[in-house]
């Protein structure tokens, strides 16, 4: 199969391959391309910084920074790592340096000091049913999702926010906070188990309503 | 051996996330797939868990503040100009010409600038032109800080990246080579002057790295 075939039945492979162009580029001095090579990459950029600073303003700065320090730096990037990964990282070191900058958190620190048993039990729910994807096309349950997400302490929060939303595996997660693999799968466990509970109350208080569920049937 | 008799529900919803990462060794597993269909309560953890991820993990999760790709786009193109395309190929022929420069009497070419301060003056002057969160290299037993890519880093495995801003709090003075459009001094501006500007630039820097 020809170069070109595989980019057309392989869009994922013709995406790296566009990215690592990119690099390339930028890294030779092409500097106007940066803007273009981070841009898929916005959203996870911020949203890693505003799980860890949890201020827009603040959060948003960071990223830039993190954009900044990547564009700096793009010359250091190999190819063996993933791009978004790498980026992530900066962002994260970003993020954490401005929070111990700031010691705007005493309480937080102070609770993460408790120990991570997971001695958390579920909440019985018994039924269950998917919740379809097109229920975050509503901006009031992208709210909710939010809103149960940010009442979680920090170290669970973290951690939940690299491996699921970010797309950080369980190593990467681990080194990015700087914590133990095994600290990272307990965190993980207690994030995800808390939001369940949260997102079936939640189910309980109507927040998915308006979902095409047939009657008696629970998403849990 | 793990069987599924073995297993209680508390023990399955502790190794309900790891089994989800495909982190459960084979034995396991196997139990923990045999205890899912008789066990509502564990399935019912397992598919809500599957429901918060597949939500969570969703692009439309993560947004941005309104504006934001466009103010990052600026701040990008802000610094992105400082180290403009320009400084590549100027620099490569740049580089010889000055060295010739130097080694051909760069002590008298200093002398004959028409405004010629002391070095340290020169070097007192912060630069007020340089936006304060401009990114620049500083590395250590150097006191210039530059912008990435210059040639004048010395030392270059020490280096450290901070703003310009924090750069001056901490004394570093700007690299009178790759700061220059951002200096008030005899050397910015002066076509003419550029390889003799250019001499005691690196004149200076080179005194500055051996430090």
């Amino acid at each position: 199969m020809s170069e070109a075939n595989i980019l057309l039945h392989n869009p994922e492979q013709a995406v790296a391959t566009r990215e690592q162009d990119l690099i390339a580029r930028v890294q030779r001095g092409q500097n106007e391309l940066f803007y273009e090579l981070v841009r898929p990459y916005e959203r996870r950029v911020y949203a890693a910084a505003l799980a860890i600073l949890r201020n827009e303003t603040d959060a948003e700065d960071a990223a830039q920074e993190a954009m900044l320090k990547a564009f700096v730096n793009i010359r250091q990037f190999r190819a063996e790592a993933r791009f978004s990964t790498w980026l992530i990282q900066i962002t994260i070191n970003e993020a954490l340096m401005r929070r111990r900058r700031e010691r705007t958190v005493v309480m937080e620190a102070i609770d993460d000091r408790r120990d991570e048993e997971s001695d958390y039990a579920p909440r019985d729910f018994a039924d269950w049913r998917e919740v379809p994807s097109e229920s975050l096309e509503r901006k009031e349950v992208r709210q909710k999702l939010a809103d149960a997400l940010a009442t979680l302490d920090r170290k669970y929060r973290e951690v939940f926010v690299l491996r699921d939303m970010e797309q950080l595996n369980i190593q990467e997660t681990a080194e990015a906070l700087g914590i133990s693999v095994a600290s990272v799968k307990t965190r993980l466990l207690r994030a995800r188990l808390m939001l369940r509970d949260l997102l079936a109350a939640g189910w309980e208080q109507g927040w998915f309503s308006r979902l095409p569920f047939e009657k008696g049937n629970k998403p849990w | 051996m793990v069987n599924s008799e073995g297993l209680n529900c508390e023990r399955v919803c502790q190794e309900i996330s790891n089994y989800l990462e495909g982190e459960v060794d084979p034995a396991l597993r196997a139990a923990m797939d045999q205890h899912f269909p008789t066990c509502k309560r564990c399935s019912s953890v397992l598919e809500g868990m599957r429901n918060v991820i597949r939500l969570y993990s969703d692009e439309r999760m993560m947004e941005v503040p309104a504006g934001f790709g466009r103010r990052l786009e600026k701040r990008l193109a802000e610094s992105v100009r400082v180290r403009g395309s320009r400084w590549s190929t100027w620099s490569a022929w740049l580089v010889p010409v000055a060295a010739l420069a130097l080694f051909a009497g760069g002590l008298r070419l200093a002398n004959s600038m028409t405004v010629a301060p002391p070095l340290k003056s020169e070097h007192a002057q912060p630069g007020e032109g340089i936006p304060p969160d401009m990114l620049v290299v500083v590395t250590s037993g150097a006191k210039v800080f530059h912008v990435a890519g210059c040639d004048f880093i010395h030392n270059k495995q020490t280096k450290r990246i901070l703003t310009a801003k924090e750069a001056m709090r901490e004394g570093y003075v700007p690299c009178l080579r790759c700061m220059r459009e951002y200096l008030h001094t005899a050397v910015a501006g002066h076509l003419a002057l550029e390889v003799e500007a250019a001499a005691e630039t690196d004149a200076d820097d080179m005194e500055v790295g051996g430090q």
